[in-house]
């Protein structure tokens, strides 16, 4: 979809703005916004591109830089953390090789930690993409990934 | 068609969907079709009834049947010895757990399933089948409501049953509906809000998985008892199936004029939108999700004027959390004096709980209100799954730490506050001795560090204060005045910050310090002498704030 598409099927009104970077972003290829059409968008929309960075960098589900192929979230809340969320983020940062908020050299992999995925039933857990992955253990995660490398 | 004679009900939600559910269902649709048993057993997708980590989980009914932890491969066993034999595969049955009823059963609708209230179709209804809502008295609420009582009637009907807000606060619904009713405007907007962020809570979440339409009954008797005329569902961007079913939901609703012109022919207009949020937390406080919805950054707004007279676009509006707006349908349909018959006085009604940590199941549960800490632990949660009762923090990471002393205190509004707590978002976290109460202190911390919004002083500098202090208690190179400080700094944000997120660190510090003062002091080191740098940055703070 266009900028101009994205904009018309929320309609082109301020309070659309979150749903319209959602659809900017899930189009963008590399799930982030980009500068570019940011500057497209507020000229589109009539805003200022300070007023529509200044939004986008307040949320945590939208991102200003590049991201890898995968986005790796694992939850760091306390739920999670108790059940060792920390050794998975050990084990993560040392299989890709790159620490929080990192991209991987092959552009497979963004790392990032995100507060409560609500699936704290099966702590700790990561969401990559749109799929979640609970009860994790060391093991388990160099599967997951040795998995999303192999589809590559 | 025949009637089928039994029931698979199958819990589709997130916890299930990680183990395989999706593919456990289709092979059992695949295995009964094979047999030409697809007249006699029914495969029917629901919400979750309360197990989280027990992988893919499915009730057998009338048998009274649960199996967890399946996989594809057991299908085939399951549908020779089970369906075909009469004999359940006793190998794979998950003890202990209480299946729902099926979803044709006539004593089902009337009797109360496990005293449930907000969750009783939650597993047992296809959360898609607007009609299976409505053959367990979907929408009887909403007709009562618009045919037979005034606005008026409808909010006296809600304070009288004392429902308070089941996000967290405990506000009186009733008394925050009659704020916005009388207000005079062109257009009144409900809100749900469904940003449920509070770590450790899922609630919400289960709710509108596993039984949407209640959440839109709610939603519309709300609106007619307010005046409003559009309602719109606030519901975390991470949320993706229960923004899928919500969704449906309301186009299924729309598709029966539940929603729309018109409704019930007593020309009553009222519509709903889903808003997606995009993850931050601070968004679960009413008028920062107002100014989100908005379109803007989600920075919490000065009250007064409060909502009801100024919400969303300016305009009076009501925001009530998911779980409350879902007890409204039954407070209508059975009456305030029903509702109070269940729970403890100060807390009418029913508290849905999701609860977690070292217990053997943990999952979703709804109890009446005034359960203690200990029948949760051992008659709901099945026990400590190793060790023994540390602590637990109620009401996700804004909440207070107990003790073992806390074990016996009734949960409700009122008993916790006499006590000095409160009862929070409805997250309970048990934790045995393996967690060290200063740890666990940095995880909240680092989470509300992060989560600050940066509107305000004292939250935005204090945070990092106390993320620091409490990484330096874990280390156990504390200097000697570090706790005094945590406290103060604490107490500060409580009494300066602009909205909850700053307010409420206090709650798990203080309440750590008043059971775990020696484990937390455990992290001073004597040695330690903090740098000069340091003390002149405590002047600023404590000019700052």
């Amino acid at each position: 979809m266009s900028i101009a598409e994205i904009v018309e099927k929320h309609g082109n009104d301020r309070e659309n703005l979150l749903q319209i970077l959602h659809d900017l972003q899930d189009c963008s290829g590399d799930h982030s916004l980009h500068h570019d059409a940011m500057v497209q968008l507020s000229r589109i929309m009539n805003l200022t591109v300070a007023d529509i960075v200044g939004t986008a960098s307040f949320y945590s589900m939208f991102s200003l830089r590049p991201r890898g192929r995968h986005v790796i979230r694992l939850c760091e809340s306390p739920p999670c953390y108790i059940k060792g969320s920390e050794n998975i983020l050990l084990a993560l940062e040392k299989r890709l090789g790159v620490s929080v908020g990192g991209t991987t050299g092959d552009g497979l992999f963004t790392l990032e930690t995100t507060s409560c995925l609500g699936v704290c039933g099966v702590a700790p857990a990561m969401m990559i993409d749109e799929t979640v992955y609970g009860n994790l253990t060391e093991e388990k995660v160099n599967g997951i990934i040795d998995g999303l490398v192999k589809a590559a | 068609m025949s009637k089928p004679r039994m029931f698979l009900l199958v819990p589709i939600d997130a916890n299930t969907v990680i183990a395989g559910a999706r593919e456990v269902k289709n092979r059992f649709s695949l295995e009964i079709g094979k047999r030409g048993l697809a007249g006699e057993a029914k495969v029917i997708e629901t919400g979750s009834f309360g197990p989280a980590d027990a992988g893919v989980v499915v009730a057998v009914q009338p048998d009274g049947v649960v199996y967890g932890r399946l996989a594809p491969d057991d299908v085939p066993r399951i549908v020779e010895e089970h369906l075909v034999k009469g004999r359940p595969y006793v190998e794979r049955i998950l003890p202990g757990e209480k299946p729902p009823p099926p979803p044709e059963s006539e004593d089902a609708r009337h009797t109360q399933l496990h005293g449930r209230v907000v969750l009783d179709n939650c597993g047992r209804i296809d959360p898609d089948s607007i009609e299976e809502y409505i053959a367990n008295d979907g929408y009887f609420a909403l007709g009562q409501a618009l045919t037979a009582m005034t606005p008026a009637q409808v909010i006296e009907e809600v304070k009288a049953s004392g429902l308070r807000g089941r996000g967290g606060a405990g506000f009186p619904t009733g008394l925050k509906w009659s704020f916005c009713a009388p207000v005079k405007a062109r257009e009144k907007y409900v809100i749900c809000n469904a940003d449920e962020g509070e770590p450790g809570t899922f609630k919400d979440r289960l709710i509108m998985e596993g039984d949407p339409h209640k959440v839109l009954e709610g939603m519309a008797i709300c609106a007619y008892a307010i005046g409003a005329t559009r309602g719109y569902v606030y519901i975390r961007g991470e949320y993706a199936i229960s923004i899928e079913r919500m969704q449906r939901a309301i186009d299924a609703a729309r598709a029966k004029g539940l929603l729309g012109r018109n409704i019930f022919g007593r020309g009553f207009n009222f519509d709903i939108e889903i808003r997606k949020g995009a993850g931050a937390y601070v968004c679960g406080e009413e008028t920062a999700l107002i100014e989100s919805m908005e379109g803007k950054r989600g920075l919490p707004r000065l009250k007064p004027p409060f909502p009801a007279q100024s919400g969303f676009r300016g305009m009076p509006t009501n925001v009530n959390n998911v779980e409350t707006l879902a007890n409204v349908p039954a407070i209508i349909r059975r009456g305030a004096a029903w509702f109070k018959s269940l729970g403890t006085a100060g807390t009418p009604g029913t508290k849905v709980y999701t609860i977690l940590g070292h217990i053997n199941r943990p999952g979703l549960i709804e109890v009446p209100a005034g359960v203690t800490l200990r029948e949760i632990i051992e008659e709901y949660g099945g026990g400590m799954q190793s060790g023994s009762f540390h602590m637990a923090q109620l009401g996700g990471t804004a909440g207070d730490i107990l003790g073992r002393e806390m074990l016996d205190v009734p949960l409700d509004y009122d008993a916790l506050q006499k006590v000095g707590h409160s009862l929070g978002s409805g997250a309970i976290l048990i934790m045995n001795e393996s967690v060290n109460v200063r740890d666990f202190l940095h995880a909240c911390l680092k989470f509300f560090h992060h989560e600050s919004c940066g509107r305000c002083g004292p939250c935005r500098n204090g945070l990092h204060v106390l993320r620091d202090i409490t990484g330096r208690l874990k280390d156990g190179k504390a200097y000697k005045d570090d706790p005094g400080l945590m406290q103060e700094v604490a107490l500060a944000l409580k009494s300066s910050a602009f909205c909850p997120l700053g307010q409420s660190p206090a709650a798990p510090i203080m309440s750590a310090w008043r059971y775990f003062k020696d484990d937390i002091l455990s992290g001073v080191d004597s040695n330690a002498a903090r740098p000069r740098m340091a003390r002149s940055l405590r002047a600023d703070l404590s000019a700052a704030i």
